[in-house]
């Protein structure tokens, strides 16, 4: 990968321009000048830099509302810095940044860290602060306060918050913020030792099994809490079919909620780890055949509204480990779109464009982010990528610190060719 | 005579012949072992490791028992787990002992999996004696082998597992070796102590005792861990007694004589009585000396010694 400065007329030329606000797709091309939007449509100039994109589509940057990028405290494992770059690989021009670093994002002084820290990485990055303090799943943070110095999201993620009084005052709290909460939602007694979809597979490999229900429950606890305080709820890796269940029931009587799937859950089933690869080791674990054909289905009916990777960079050696000792974490940036389209395009011959706006239109909304991307004078945030390429993920296209990834060696569909962003153009 | 996979970690999808090869020979050793001079040279010259990562006394002593008598050369490795809470450790560990030119490993550890992972740390044959909540598949074959050497026959043999089947690596490697057989197997423990979906292996789930009992050739007896009490699995050893224990009255309220097995070690008083442990119908002292022959079978297939005279 490449990364260098835009010129100062770029022309992506002959492209299939994508727009998933409009909900238009035609030929055509975009003029960037000064790294901002100048025209889309036709485009005629003489001095300017032309990329060719025939064959490409051209489309909105794509924004993840959850990754790990581990800083401060395990740079080890992936910096602000390495994680930018492994986002621009996958497309990727603005990301949500989870608080379970060391120490975690719980104060206005660490938000303040981040987004001065951000600012000089290649994309955009929003951290989410932490919903307690310490994670503890106890004391409020001073969420006016890390609002104010940019926190988008308030989560305590990894960490389950248990005590329904608890969640209950961060919904009301952050509701009065009007910021989303995100609640990792597993119950922790009921998830207990489990280290992988409870089931014939867990049962067959001898391993604690992480039932259904451990998600299930919770997820319906937080949407009743969400109805009742009248805060938005986001609600992060949704991996069961119940859960499915009970976010489309909650649409229906309420308007506040959002959802998101990853790559791995739409891509992945408990079979998959028989093995015992430790790179499947992931919370909420990889679920069964049929709960992903629930996942495919609550994406299709828009009840999942949006694709987030959990990117979550490890070590060799936290992977390397026996299957308990394992950490959990899969990294998802560099090979999202590939497995979507894999999935949903490829084999469930879902259209592009709902795709797309999973990746773009509706995380963006979700987090209140500028949508019109391709409006004159909004600074350019684009991903140029090939819809058809059938190729095999390997570990050169691995740009993040860590390399746990179990899509090493899978066959995917579609790749990204360039991204935009920040006035730099990205060559995968 | 030889069998399809080079190691041996589990009895999942284990084939029938090969299994009923190592119950054959088996048998053969069992001859050798009533013999005055109970020692052949079929691995002379053959270095194996015992890699125990956790503690065990009858299933190391039993390995190293087999491979003295097939006149192997043998070294012991023990760990503590908590010296090795790191793969990497672990993965250092055995890349060391392999370095140092062994033809096998013979290994125990805590964690479902791990003897697959050391299958592509190491080039030396593996055998799994227990992995964890996973399966110990050479207990299993001593089991078979025992039934076989009692029965005469595993098709259509009814054994009933009973007591803790969720945490037991015996159960399980015990529900694949009979299955494969084609032996019917009845599960019978606390439902908090049966893992969900074992149903779909081909074993059938009962929790009424004396049912089980009426309806089987043999049982099988697991250990009860004591420590699963704490974690609200069963209430008390009382009621765990009166629900699953197997008892002389129980089993005289029945007129089929059934065998009673157990892998050991047992906890007298608990899931069996001691009456019925030191009784007629218990064959466990005769599975320990199954097992010495088992695993010289195992060991001698696996490495492929001389053809014994």
């Amino acid at each position: 990968m490449k990364i260098k400065k835009c010129a100062k007329k770029l022309l992506l030329k002959n492209g299939t321009i994508l727009d998933p606000l409009a909900g238009k797709e035609y030929k055509g091309d975009v003029l960037v000048e000064n790294g901002k939007i100048a025209a889309v449509g036709k485009i005629s100039t003489k001095d300017a830099n032309v990329i060719d994109c025939s064959g490409l589509i051209i489309t909105h940057g794509f924004c993840d509302l959850h990754v790990h990028f581990r800083e401060p405290g395990r740079e080890d494992k992936e910096t602000l810095e390495t994680g930018s770059r492994a986002a621009l690989a996958g497309g990727f021009t603005r990301v949500c940044a989870m608080p379970n670093t060391d120490p975690p994002i719980d104060s206005p002084e660490s938000v303040r860290f981040i987004v001065e820290k951000a600012d000089a990485c290649p994309i955009h990055i929003h951290p989410i602060g932490a919903a307690t303090k310490g994670q503890l799943g106890k004391e409020l943070t001073e969420m006016s306060g890390m609002a104010e110095e940019g926190s988008v999201a308030f989560s305590d993620d990894g960490l389950p918050i248990m005590d329904g009084g608890v969640m209950r005052r961060v919904l009301e709290y952050g509701g009065m913020l009007d910021l989303p909460i995100i609640n990792h939602a597993e119950d922790v007694c009921l998830r207990n030792d489990g280290v992988m979809n409870e089931g014939r597979t867990s049962t067959r490999l001898g391993l604690p099994g992480n039932p259904v229900e451990a998600e299930g429950v919770m997820v319906h606890r937080d949407l009743e809490l969400a109805k009742l305080t009248g805060a938005k709820l986001h609600v992060p890796h949704i991996s069961t079919a119940t859960a499915v269940k009970n976010v489309s029931e909650m649409k229906k009587q309420y308007e506040n909620i959002s959802a998101e799937v990853t790559p791995h859950h739409l891509f992945f089933i408990d079979d998959d780890l028989k093995e015992f690869d430790t790179n499947l080791k992931v919370a909420p674990p990889i679920r069964s055949q049929s709960d992903r054909k629930e996942l495919i289905k609550g994406f299709k009916n828009g009840t999942i509204d949006c694709i987030a990777t959990d990117h979550a960079p490890h070590t060799i050696e936290d992977k390397e480990a026996t299957f308990d000792m394992a950490a959990f974490g899969m990294i998802g940036l560099e090979s999202c779109l590939g497995a979507t389209l894999n999935v949903l395009v490829e084999e469930e011959s879902l259209d592009l464009m709902t795709v797309i706006k999973a990746l773009t239109v509706n995380p963006r909304e979700i987090m209140g982010f500028e949508t019109d991307i391709f409006a004159e004078k909004t600074p350019a945030e684009l991903t140029i990528f090939d819809p058809k390429e059938s190729w095999e993920f390997s570990k050169n296209d691995i740009f993040s610190k860590s390399c746990n990834s179990p899509f090493v060696g899978r066959k995917l569909t579609g790749r990204v060719k360039y991204t935009i962003v920040k006035n730099q153009i990205a060559l995968i | 005579m030889s069998l399809h996979h080079r190691h041996l970690l589990g009895l999942e999808g284990y084939p029938a012949e090969d299994i009923q090869t190592i119950i054959d020979t088996a048998f053969t050793f069992r001859e050798v072992l009533d013999r005055p001079i109970k020692k052949v040279p079929s691995l002379q010259g053959k270095t194996i490791v015992n890699l125990f990562f956790e503690n065990s006394t009858r299933t190391r002593i039993s390995f190293e028992l087999a491979q003295k008598r097939l006149s192997a050369d043998t070294v012991n490795f023990s760990a503590s787990t908590s010296s090795l809470k790191k793969g990497e450790s672990f993965k250092d560990t055995v890349q060391n002992i392999e370095a140092m030119k062994i033809d096998a490993c013979v290994m125990r550890h805590p964690t479902p999996g791990a003897p697959l992972r050391l299958t592509e740390y190491v080039d030396a044959v593996v055998i799994n004696a227990g992995d964890g909540t996973h399966e110990h598949p050479t207990q299993a074959i001593l089991d078979m082998t025992s039934l076989q050497k009692k029965f005469g026959y595993l098709k259509g043999l009814k054994v009933g597992i009973i007591g803790d089947i969720s945490h037991s690596r015996v159960a399980l490697s015990n529900i694949y070796g009979l299955i494969t057989m084609g032996a019917e197997v009845t599960l019978c423990g606390p439902a908090t102590l049966i893992p969900p979906h074992i149903e779909e292996l081909g074993v059938k789930i009962n929790y009424n005792l004396d049912d089980v009992i009426e309806w089987a050739d043999a049982l099988n007896v697991l250990r009860i861990q004591m420590e699963r009490m704490g974690i609200s699995l069963f209430p008390s050893v009382r009621e765990y007694r009166s629900l699953f224990g197997i008892t002389t009255e129980r089993l005289a309220n029945h007129k089929k004589e059934i065998i009673i097995m157990h892998p050991g070690p047992i906890n007298r008083g608990v899931e069996i009585e001691s009456a019925v442990a030191d009784g007629d119908q218990a064959i466990i002292l005769d599975q320990v000396l199954n097992g010495v022959a088992s695993r010289m079978a195992i060991l001698y297939l696996l490495l492929g010694g001389k053809a014994e005279s």
